[in-house]
């Protein structure tokens, strides 16, 4: 089977997030970058998948060359090959068109990703490359088996959970849960140096979006502190001072 | 012209977030002049349609085929485009829920719109169309202008308030046309997590950590939640650890939530746990440790033993409800 993993390039979660002076970016001097925490669990079911029945796992990135580390992470994981779309992934519907225009000719039987990117929240690439693709989509899921040319899928709805079942070929997006991301060892990390990394030019043909400034949030007032002898205080303070119950 | 809204249903009723996001249609409906159209897909009785028109919808395009009755992203999709079409709508409104996530990017591709979710306010300009949303898990806040013909905002539960904005309402029963193809997928089960409130749509949150000692420990949890009408949640390792369900484990490898109180019991509150929770309008933080992280970011903090405290303030609340 033919697997391809869509993997984004983001901040580390411990990251101290802060914009530029001018507001208009975030402030990437110092940061550690890793693949989004959603895209690794994809990555790491995909290659156990391969490894239970056979196939490729490649994984794309719509990035600028900055983000060949990441990448190359991926190939150590196990990932064989990767393909780098080498253009600022600005808004993702660009993103997501840019990534269906390179897997449309290649018949992958599934396409995966994360539920959502930890930098802008979207929560969209993945969903969108399905309608590109005129492929179902199984957002959030937090289980897959594939059984032939089918497969079932659990997946996190609002109030509870869903199994479904879908044919081959479709996309998913990954929630915790789906795999416990694996480690890469010295003989991952060695042959990924080598594996093959195509660099793919955009085809620019759609942009609907931009973030054009950014904000930090307002700092978090002083905490108040009740006392733990009296904490029918903290309950009076939430109903005449928050006004919350 | 319309604004179209996304009204999801749950067991035949409105959700609550599909309040929100009806009355944030209107009001942006007010300042454009339009009018606001509610699609309904599957199963809800007239007069509970009829609800749409107390939250400003002056028109309800209801779906009522039993092949709705389960959740496809296509075929939802295909018929949220039609109705885009048949209503010449230029902005449609969903609510960041997880049926939302499924169609909304789904519906922008289609229509080739810009999509703006997990919105937490009105547009702040129409021309450029600029709307605001959190990004880095509720460390930042980013405007997102949408350059497109047709906009798509998806609004965060919880972020926009509901207000009644009663207006006359007209519901057409509607059978689009999707081809079978797009039933493409099939829901074999659904698992209610039993009849509480779901955690992502809760106002009030009451989450418990490790401080908790032992699952046999929580039933004071439970008790401050029921009292307080709250849903319940905890930290990862409570959950790794098998104490609570995994569902309920909230932050950056959980869920995202924003309710409008969330009380952290005994949670030390670590930046990956924080990251969940910190959209939250008030927090308060419960802790034996003076020095826990979780009160650099509390709005309310009681420095004590929670085995002695929650007890207190489950009494404290009912007291409260009782004399109201
Ligand atoms: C990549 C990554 C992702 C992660 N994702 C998440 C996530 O999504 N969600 C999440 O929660 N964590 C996540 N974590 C784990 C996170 O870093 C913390 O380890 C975790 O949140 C700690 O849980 P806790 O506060 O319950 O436990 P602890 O850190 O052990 O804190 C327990 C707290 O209880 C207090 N306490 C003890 N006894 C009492 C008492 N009797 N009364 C009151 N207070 C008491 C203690 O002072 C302490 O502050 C992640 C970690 C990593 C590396
Ligand atoms: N620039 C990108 N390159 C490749 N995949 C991406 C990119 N951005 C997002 N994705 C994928 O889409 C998922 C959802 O991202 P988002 O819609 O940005 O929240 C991510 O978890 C990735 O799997």
């Amino acid at each position: 089977m033919k697997f391809l993993v869509c993997i984004s390039h983001v901040p580390d979660t411990t990251t101290r997030i802060t914009f530029t002076p001018d507001g208009k970016a975030f402030n990437t001097a110092g940061v550690q970058f890793i693949i989004n925490p959603y895209d690794e669990m994809a990555l790491t079911r995909a290659l156990e998948l391969k490894e239970a029945q056979g196939g490729t796992v490649t994984v794309i990135n719509v990035g600028l060359a900055v983000t060949e580390p990441t990448i190359r992470k991926a190939l150590a994981i196990g990932a064989d090959d990767a393909i780098r779309i080498n253009a600022e992934p600005i808004d993702a519907l660009f993103v997501a068109n840019e990534i269906a225009n390179v897997a449309k000719n290649e018949k992958y039987d599934i396409v995966f990703g994360g539920r959502e990117s930890i930098d802008y929240n979207g929560c969209q690439v993945m969903t969108m490359v399905a309608e590109f693709l005129e492929l179902p989509s199984v957002a959030i899921a937090t289980k897959l088996d594939v059984n032939g040319t089918s497969a079932t899928l659990e997946r996190e709805i609002d109030g509870g959970k869903e199994i479904v079942s879908v044919n081959l070929p479709f996309v998913v997006s990954a929630q915790k849960d789906f795999a416990e991301p694996r480690i890469p060892n010295m003989r991952g990390i060695m042959s990924a140096r080598t594996k093959p990394l195509k660099v793919v030019e955009p085809t620019n043909a759609i942009k609907a979006s931009a973030s054009v400034a950014f904000q930090s949030p307002p700092a978090k007032s002083e905490c108040k502190m009740i006392s733990a002898e009296h904490p029918e205080e903290l309950i009076q303070l939430l109903h005449t001072e928050a006004k919350i119950i | 012209m319309s604004i179209l809204v996304y009204a999801e249903t749950w067991d035949g009723k409105f959700k609550k977030p599909s309040f929100e996001a009806m009355t944030y249609a209107f009001e942006l409906a007010k300042s454009t002049g339009d009018s606001v159209t509610a699609v309904v897909i599957g199963p809800a009785s007239d007069d509970e349609l009829k609800r749409a028109g107390e939250y400003g919808c002056a028109k309800v395009l209801h779906v009522n085929d039993a092949k709705y009755n389960t959740f496809c992203p296509s075929a939802f999709t295909t018929v949220m485009a039609d109705c885009a079409t048949s209503e010449n709508a230029k902005t449609i409104v969903f609510s960041q829920t997880y049926s939302g996530k499924s169609v909304a990017p789904r519906l922008a591709a289609k229509l080739k719109a810009g999509l703006v979710s997990g919105a937490i306010a009105l547009p702040s300009s129409s021309q450029p169309f600029v709307v605001r949303k959190k990004c880095f898990s509720g460390k930042g806040f980013t405007d997102v202008e949408v350059s497109s013909d047709i906009k798509i905002i998806a609004v965060s539960p919880n972020a926009h308030h509901i207000a009644p904005n009663s207006v006359s309402v007209n519901i057409q029963v509607i059978t689009p046309v999707v081809a079978d193809s797009q039933f493409n997928v099939k829901v074999n089960e659904v698992k209610k997590t039993s009849g509480k409130i779901a955690l992502t749509e809760a106002e009030i949150v009451v989450s418990a950590g490790r401080g908790m000692k032992g699952p046999e420990n929580w039933g004071m949890i439970e008790e401050l939640a029921d009292a307080l009408g709250a849903a319940t949640a905890c930290s990862k390792p409570v959950a790794d650890m098998g104490w609570r369900p995994h569902h309920e484990h909230v932050g950056q490898t959980g869920i995202t939530i924003a309710p409008n109180l969330y009380i952290a019991i005994g949670i030390s509150g670590a930046i990956q746990h924080l990251a969940g929770i910190s959209s939250s309008k008030v927090i308060v933080a419960i802790n034996t440790d003076k020095e826990a992280p979780f009160f650099k970011i509390a709005d309310y903090g009681i420095i004590g033993d929670a085995f002695q405290v929650v007890p207190k303030l489950t009494e404290a609340v009912k007291q409260l409800k009782s004399s109201h």
